[in-house]
C-alpha cells in the first residue's frame, strides 16, 4: 500500500463519517439550489403552462364534439317533427278529400234524383195534355165520321149543327154505357 | 492533484493474490477523496464535488432541453421528461398531500427527487463510480432543507402554540400517557426525524458502494493463478451489484421525496 492511501486511511480513522466537512455542506447546498432554481422558476412553469394548454385543447375538442353531437340530435329531431306534421297534413288532407268526395257524390244523386222526378213528372204532364187533345180530337173525328156514317145510312141530313151535337153527345153515351156495362 | 495514477482509483491496483500483499478491503478511506484544488484543513474541491456540481447541471441540462420550448404535442424527449415530472407528482405529491395543498410543493419534490437520483447514478456511471449521496454532508443539507420547509410550514399554520401541537402529536384522550407520548414524538419528529431522513440515504449508498467496491477489489485482487475462478464469481457478483445498485438508487430517491412530502402532509394537517 503505498504512503498517500495509508495517510487517507489513517485520517478516516480520525474522521467520524457522520459529521460532514463544511465545504461538502456549502457544494451540496450550491449544487441542489442550480437545480432547484432552474426547475422551479422557469422550467416546471413552462411546462406546466403546456401541460394545461394540451389539457385544454383535449377538452375544447371533446367540448367542440359534444356540441356538434347535440347539433345533429337537435336537427333529427326537428327533422323528425316536421316529418310526423307532414304525415299528419297528409292524412288530414286524404281524409277531407274523401269526405269531400262523398258528399259530392251525394249531393250529385240527389240532383239526379230530382231532375229525374222533373223528367217523370214532366212527361206525365205531356202524356196526360196529349192524350186529352187526342180524346177531344178523337171524339170530333169519331162524331164527323159517324154523323157522315149516319147520314148516308138514314139519308138524312144532318147538317143541322145543334142536332147534330146532340145525336153525336148521345152515341157516346151510349157507347160509353156500353163499355161501363161491358166491363 | 497528485502526480500518482493511484490516487484516482480506490485501491492499490500493484496488489494481487499470491503476491504477499493482503487483500486491500474497502472501509471509510474509500469515501475520502484527495482535494482536487485546495487543503482539506480549508478551502478544497474534490472529486464528490465535482460530481455534485456536474450531476445538477446533467439534470439542469436534461430538463432544459426537453421543458425549454416545450409543444403541445411533446416529442421524444419531452415525453420521457414529461412521464419522470408527472411520476413525482401525481406519484408522490398528489398521493401524500393532495392535489389542491400539493401544488405548491411539487418543485421542490421534483427537484429532490431528480437531483437525488442523479447524485446516486454516479455509483454506477464508469469513471465517477461514486455516489455523492454517501457522504453525509449532501443529503444531510437536502434533509435540513426539507426540515426547515416543514417546519416553517407548521408554524406558518398552526401558530406558536399549534406548532408544539402538532409536533407533539397531542391529544387530550390519551389521558396520562400524554406527558410520555409527547416527549417521545418531540424527540422522534423534531429532532431524530432530520437525522434519520438523511442517514437513511446515506447509509443505503454507502453501503451499497462498499459493497461493489468490494466485489471489484476482489475480482481484480484474485487475478491471479488459481484465484482467477473465484475472481469469476466475484465479477459476476459486480454486476448482479451494478443492477441492484441501479434499483436502490432510484428507490432511495423515491423514498427520500416520499418521506418529504409526508413531513410536509404532516405539517398542514389540522391535528396529527
Amino acid at each position: 500500500m503505498n504512503h498517500a492511501l495509508v495517510q487517507l486511511a489513517a485520517e478516516a480513522e480520525k474522521e467520524n463519517p457522520l459529521i460532514p466537512p463544511w465545504p461538502e455542506l456549502v457544494i451540496g447546498l450550491i449544487a441542489f439550489v442550480i437545480v432547484f432554481g432552474f426547475l422551479a422558476k422557469k422550467l416546471l412553469p413552462t411546462i406546466n403552462k403546456v401541460l394545461e394548454e394540451r389539457r385544454e385543447a383535449i377538452e375544447g375538442g371533446i367540448e367542440k364534439a359534444e356540441a356538434a353531437q347535440t347539433e345533429a340530435q337537435s336537427v333529427l329531431e326537428q327533422y323528425k317533427a316536421q316529418l310526423a306534421e307532414a304525415r299528419h297534413e297528409a292524412a288530414r288532407l286524404r281524409q277531407e278529400a274523401q269526405e269531400q268526395g262523398a258528399a259530392l257524390i251525394a249531393e250529385m244523386r240527389a240532383e239526379g234524383q230530382r231532375q229525374r222526378e222533373e223528367i217523370v213528372a214532366a212527361g206525365h204532364t205531356q202524356i196526360e195534355a196529349d192524350r186529352k187533345a187526342a180524346a177531344s180530337a178523337l171524339r170530333q173525328d169519331v162524331g164527323k165520321l159517324a154523323t157522315d156514317l149516319a147520314g148516308k145510312l138514314v139519308g138524312e141530313s144532318l147538317e143541322d149543327h145543334a142536332r147534330q151535337s146532340r145525336v153525336i153527345d148521345r152515341f157516346l153515351d151510349d157507347l160509353e154505357e156500353k163499355a161501363e156495362a161491358a166491363r | 492533484m497528485s502526480a500518482d495514477p493511484t490516487q484516482t482509483l480506490a485501491f492499490d491496483t500493484s496488489c494481487h493474490l499470491f503476491d504477499g500483499c493482503g487483500f486491500p478491503a474497502p472501509g471509510l478511506h474509500s469515501f475520502l477523496f484527495e482535494p482536487i484544488a485546495g487543503d482539506t484543513d480549508g478551502l478544497y474541491f474534490n472529486k464528490p464535488m465535482l460530481l455534485a456540481l456536474l450531476g445538477s447541471i446533467l439534470v439542469v441540462g436534461f430538463f432544459w432541453a426537453a421543458f425549454r420550448k416545450p409543444q403541445v404535442v411533446p416529442g421524444k424527449l419531452q415525453m420521457i421528461a414529461e412521464a419522470g415530472y408527472d411520476f413525482v407528482r401525481t406519484g408522490i405529491v398528489y398521493q401524500t398531500i393532495g392535489k389542491r395543498e400539493g401544488e405548491k410543493y411539487v418543485p421542490l419534490a421534483v427537484s429532490l427527487f431528480f437531483f437525488i437520483w442523479m447524485m446516486n447514478i454516479w455509483s454506477i456511471v464508469p469513471i465517477a463510480s461514486f455516489p455523492v449521496t454517501s457522504i453525509i454532508a449532501y443529503p444531510l443539507v437536502l434533509a435540513v432543507i426539507v426540515y426547515i420547509t416543514w417546519v416553517s410550514i407548521t408554524f406558518k399554520r398552526h401558530g406558536f402554540v399549534g406548532f408544539f401541537k402538532n409536533v407533539t402529536g397531542y391529544d387530550k384522550s390519551l389521558g396520562a400517557v400524554l406527558p410520555l407520548s409527547m416527549t417521545i414524538e418531540f424527540f422522534s419528529n423534531l429532532l431524530v426525524r432530520p437525522f434519520t431522513h438523511a442517514v437513511r440515504l446515506f447509509a443505503n449508498m454507502f453501503a451499497g458502494h462498499t459493497l461493489l467496491l468490494l466485489f471489484t477489489i476482489a475480482s481484480w485482487y484474485m487475478l491471479n493463478g488459481i484465484g482467477i475462478a473465484y475472481s469469476a464469481v466475484s465479477f459476476v457478483m459486480v454486476i448482479v451489484m451494478t443492477a441492484f445498485e441501479l434499483f436502490i438508487q432510484a428507490v432511495q430517491a423515491y423514498v427520500f421525496v416520499l418521506l418529504t412530502c409526508t413531513f410536509i402532509q404532516g405539517a398542514l394537517a389540522e391535528n396529527h
